[in-house]
């Protein structure tokens, strides 16, 4: 297991940089995250989002794009907007959760 | 009497009408299942058909072949589950009750979810072969094609047989490669995940596999639409790909009974205890197969693994014993790679497939995580497997529990 520090906090990431402990997360570190992964600022829309995925994987839900898309907080291509390239991958790294197993 | 109903008679609920029917005492225990179909499709058998492997025939035979003496059969369509009430309500109106239900509907595809596939190219170029019906098109589409963009794409995930992508396009390549055309066809894996399966050291094998065999991966591709005039397809931030002819994995959801009866999740995936396999709702209700919301394959030999847990688990519940049986999401696949040969990949819920041996540490016959001739063997065998032991619910050789024996954790 590794360590980062974000928003100066230590945190602890696994070997993709995923945090690994959900707990630690703030505001504040997922915006630094986000500026590793390439997005200058988060928006309400994007701490919506964030929020809906915390939410969902707290309740042990899988986590899929189609569902993010019927959040109620963008559709789909908003959410590729708001998290560009591979929105789910980034959107989970971003909110402080386990990278989405989406099945094997 | 006290009654059992299994809903589905696919691989699942075959398997565990047969395992019920011997355990428990015909004078005390009434067994019903309940499907819509009359037929026993070999699934994994699909994909050979594109290719004029197997025909239609070698895939089918009727549903009531393999239902033991002493279980009633309904063929009928399930309006809902009433969890409360304990009743399963058929769509003709007619009310089933039980003391304990497993529910084994399994996962289709829903092509209408993504708009396009369903167009005006619809089993002309586009085509899905998950089903009977798609797969015997796309053999007559090749028995004629003349070649050009030829396209598979997963819709997203969760799939049936995660691997069953994997060995299209290797045997499409083996299969243009034999017919002399091999040249004119351009192989394209379009996939909504960073690489060619979702499991690191797999992942690596199998998309360098597909890199010998001159097969493109088109990594990140999350699918919007099909367009048909242009003969593309466009994902969400608008990359496109064109296809001459594409195969399409669409989306996969469990039976729409699951969410009428409140028992799933928003693709209809009953909600699922992952190690006792039972219904995250209901006490007396236990999910089998490709129906639960579990994060493993979604594929026979782990319903077949997962059946000895939930007969162990329904057994431990009818006789009000603590629950003993605990599920490690063991899957085993073989994976066909053209050319007579396959892979074989042996995983569960923690961890990932990796190269060395199987079953015996050392010896094999078959190889993980590598290419074989024994491995394709394998494969072929096991369809005589499947309709002759493990449907009728029969002792396999091969243990419930993944084992790390044979398994090598380092060196690739």
């Amino acid at each position: 297991m590794a360590e980062k520090t974000y928003a100066g906090v230590t945190i602890n990431v696994d070997e993709e940089g995923y945090m690994t402990d959900s707990s630690q997360w703030t505001k504040e570190v997922a915006a630094e995250i986000a500026k590793e992964e390439g997005i200058d600022e988060l928006t309400d829309t994007h701490y919506a989002v964030l929020e809906f995925i915390r939410q969902k994987v707290s309740e042990g839900a899988t986590l899929t794009i189609r569902a993010i898309g019927k959040s109620g907080h963008t559709d789909i291509k908003g959410f590729y907007k708001l998290f560009p390239g591979a929105p789910l991958k980034k959107a989970t790294k971003i909110a402080g959760v386990p990278k989405p197993s989406s099945c094997v | 009497m006290k009654k059992l109903v299994i809903l589905g008679a696919g691989t699942g609920g075959t398997i565990m009408a047969n395992k019920m029917r011997k355990e428990l005492d015909r004078d005390e225990w009434d067994i019903t299942i309940v499907d819509k179909h009359k037929t026993h499709y070999y699934q994994p058998g699909f994909l050979f058909i594109p290719f004029g492997m197997y025909k239609k025939r070698d895939v089918i035979k009727p549903k009531a072949d393999f239902i033991p003496y002493g279980v009633n059969v309904v063929y009928s369509e399930v309006d809902r589950v009433d969890g409360e009430k304990n009743q399963v309500i058929l769509q003709d109106g007619v009310v089933l009750n039980y003391d304990f239900l497993v529910i084994a509907t399994g996962v289709r595809i829903f092509p209408d979810e993504t708009p396009g596939i369903k167009g005006s190219l619809w089993h002309k170029k586009v085509f899905d072969f998950y089903t009977i019906e798609g797969s015997s098109a796309l053999a007559n589409f090749f028995k004629t094609w003349e070649g050009g963009d030829l396209v598979l794409n997963i819709a997203e995930n969760p799939i049936k047989c995660p691997v069953a992508p994997l060995e299209f396009v290797m045997f499409a390549d083996a299969f243009f490669v034999e017919r002399g055309m091999r040249d004119k066809v351009n192989i394209k894996f379009v996939t909504p995940m960073s690489g060619a399966f979702t499991k690191p050291r797999a992942s690596k094998v199998l998309g360098g596999l597909l890199k010998e065999k001159n097969i493109e991966i088109v990594p990140d591709f999350y699918i919007e639409k099909v367009d048909n005039e242009n003969q593309k397809i466009v994902s969400y931030d608008e990359k496109e790909v064109h296809f001459d002819c594409l195969i399409t994995i669409p989306v996969h959801k469990g039976d729409p009974m699951i969410g009428r009866s409140g028992l799933g999740d928003d693709m209809d995936f009953a909600l699922t205890d992952k190690y006792t396999l039972r219904s995250d709702k209901f006490e007396n209700i236990f999910i089998l197969g490709d129906a639960a919301n579990i994060p493993t394959s979604k594929a026979g030999s782990v319903v077949h693994f997962a059946s000895e847990i939930v007969f162990e688990n329904l057994m431990c519940a009818i006789e009000n014993r603590p629950l003993t049986g605990k599920f490690d999401g063991h899957s085993n696949c073989y994976i066909e790679t053209g050319f007579g040969k396959g892979a074989l990949i042996d995983f569960n819920y923690d961890t990932e497939p990796l190269p060395g041996h199987f079953p015996f540490p050392g010896i094999g016959p078959f190889g993980l995580l590598k290419e074989t001739r024994m491995n394709h063997y394998g494969k072929l065998i096991f369809r005589w497997m499947y309709w002759h032991i493990l449907l009728k619910g029969k002792e396999m050789p091969i243990s419930a529990h993944m084992t790390m024996a044979g398994k090598k954790l380092h060196d690739i």
